[in-house]
């Protein structure tokens, strides 16, 4: 009788498991079909999205011939790498320095950078324009949107969140390593150096991607204000995401795109699979560690 | 080390506190001082004058309260769909006994790293290859996109308080003879209801303010209250335009009265720190 039941059970158990497993994959196939799609058009030289006209790597090729996407690819390229390197010199020194602060001015620094996490993408661009439509109306006619107010722009989108991922790693340390590394003799700037950077170095890190996402992906901010300049010279800068969109406007993605996808793509699982076979193999090396202290 | 004892070094000895000055410079120049400028646009004229011409506007065109109607319907069913999609799915990758597999709840997040504009374009291009056009569909079309982008903002914080979930209590719950169907609603729900609120916050007002995913699908037929400030910015009408991006101050300062005692992470919920 206790047996019958039991079998019952596991066999529940058995059922919800696949049941479960099945669910999780099938969304996770849902929400793939466009890039899938992308990643296997881009292995035909078919205009049209969908139709198959046999095996061929011309779209890679024409791609990297496309001299309007690949300028537009570098302006990408350069603004998010010059973006985040200035909101994590910017973010890390500000979470630093308001970790010092006296609570009430604490308060004050963290409302002001949680305004850009909470206001929509749409209202920060909005504002930022019109700030420099004013500053050109009424302070310094010369002043227009330039690269510089696209840079400043997409600071503004990633800054935080370097802030952000900063702070919890000063909160983990010990206050007391700073003072020790004086107490024995270390000037402030060394002591910065060698025992509270390395402490939340992978708080940087981790803000440093989450900067070059967002900047990478951007649309919004990137289109109110940019100017002319970097590779696109006395025109407007195009990003990937403002060159995707106007074509996109006016009729299907452009074929290309398919390939671009495709090296993006592959580029990122690259990425996952060697940071999780990293960090694996911390994991594994740390119960080791623990292993031998216990014994 | 000659600098050591120098005027130089006793200015760049800094104490830490002073180093946040930039940032919050920063902060004041391109943040603050924007935002309040668009309280001052929202209610002066072309001419700088105080005026409350943008408000009347505002409320007396029915276009315009059309687009507040629609943005927040189209807000709340995304939100809807993204949470009873993703609901179960976060609660199935935190379970031990049902997944092993984190490399899993990565892949939800990688779509996020391809660029949104060039995945909308494929969906939209997909849609309408089976008929599912934004010429005969718009609001279909649009949310489809919608849930699409937003399921990972969702699901992550979602997975997060689902690894804190206290399953001791809710197999406590079953032995003490609730059914599945009780523990979820008694002891689930509310142990999980900080991950729905800021899964929500996370899908609502994003959905509302886009521009790209609804002027692609629906193919300029939906207007939400991102195209609309898009096209106030599109004329330089910067009165008009302020006005509704402050509108959107306001109802986020209400959100955030509502859900204030809920803690959040915004890094987390961005994809930050997954591993």
């Amino acid at each position: 009788m206790v047996r019958r039941v039991r079998t019952l059970e596991e066999k529940k158990t058995l059922a919800v498991r696949v049941g479960a497993n099945f669910y999780i994959y099938l969304l996770l196939f849902l929400m793939y079909v466009p890039v899938l799609a992308l990643v296997i058009f881009s292995f035909t030289g078919s205009v049209n999205f969908g139709t198959w006209s046999g095996f061929s790597f011309e779209l890679y090729a024409t791609l990297f011939q496309d001299e309007e996407i690949m300028r537009a690819l570098g302006n990408t390229v350069i603004l998010a790498l010059l973006s985040s390197f200035c909101s994590v010199v910017l973010g890390t020194l500000g979470a630093v320095g308001v970790h010092e602060w006296k609570r009430r001015s604490k308060a004050v620094a963290e409302s002001l950078t949680q305004i850009p996490v909470v206001t929509p993408e749409i209202v920060l661009a909005l504002s930022l324009v019109i700030m420099f439509v004013f500053l050109g109306n009424y302070v310094y006619a010369g002043f227009g949107l330039s690269f510089w107010t696209l840079l400043i722009g997409h600071i503004c989108l990633s800054l935080p969140f370097v802030y952000l991922s900063v702070k919890p790693k000063l909160l983990q340390m010990d206050p007391a390593l700073y003072e020790a590394a004086l107490d024995l003799g270390s000037t402030p700037r060394k002591a910065l150096y060698q025992v509270t950077l390395p402490a939340i170095l992978p708080g940087i890190l981790s803000g440093f991607l989450l900067a070059l996402t967002l900047s990478l992906d951007d649309f919004i901010v990137t289109s109110f204000t940019r100017g002319s300049g970097l590779l696109s010279g006395a025109q407007m800068i195009e990003t990937i995401s403002t060159l995707v969109q106007a074509r996109i406007k006016k009729g299907p993605l452009p074929p290309q795109m398919r390939a671009l996808t495709t090296l993006i793509f592959l580029f990122v699982l690259l990425v996952v699979i060697v940071v999780t076979i990293l960090m694996t193999k911390k994991r594994k090396k740390s119960h080791h560690h623990i292993d031998r202290r216990n014994a | 080390m000659q600098w050591k004892n120098s005027k130089a070094s006793r200015f760049f000895s800094l104490k830490r506190k002073y180093l946040a000055f930039p940032y919050i410079l920063f902060l004041v120049l391109f943040i603050l001082i924007p935002t309040l400028l668009i309280i001052f646009y929202a209610f002066s004229d072309e001419n700088g004058n105080p005026s409350a011409e943008a408000m009347i506007e505002f409320f007396s065109t029915p276009s315009k309260i059309s687009v507040l109607v629609v943005s927040l319907f189209m807000g709340l069913q995304t939100t809807l769909i993204c949470l009873l999609l993703g609901y179960p799915a976060a609660y199935f990758l935190a379970d031990k006994k049902i997944n092993k597999n984190a490399v899993l709840v990565v892949l939800f997040i990688m779509p996020m790293w391809i660029n949104f504009v060039i995945r909308t374009g494929a969906t939209r291009d997909l849609l309408s290859a089976i008929g599912l056009d934004g010429g005969t569909h718009p609001w279909e079309a649009t949310l489809i996109g919608m849930v699409q982008n937003y399921l990972p903002f969702t699901i992550l914080p979602l997975y997060t308080t689902m690894l804190k979930l206290d399953r001791a209590q809710m197999e406590a719950a079953a032995d003490l003879g609730c059914s599945p169907f009780k523990v979820f609603i008694k002891n689930v729900l509310p142990q999980s209801l900080p991950g729905i609120i800021s899964a929500s916050e996370m899908v609502f007002m994003p959905v509302m303010s886009s521009y790209v995913i609804s002027d692609t699908l629906s193919e300029g037929k939906i207007t939400l209250f991102g195209n609309s400030i898009y096209l106030n910015f599109s004329n330089s009408q910067w009165n008009a335009g302020s006005f509704m991006a402050l509108i959107f101050l306001v109802l986020i300062g209400l959100s955030m009265l509502v859900t204030r005692r809920f803690e959040k992470d915004p890094v987390a919920s961005r994809g930050g720190g997954i591993w």
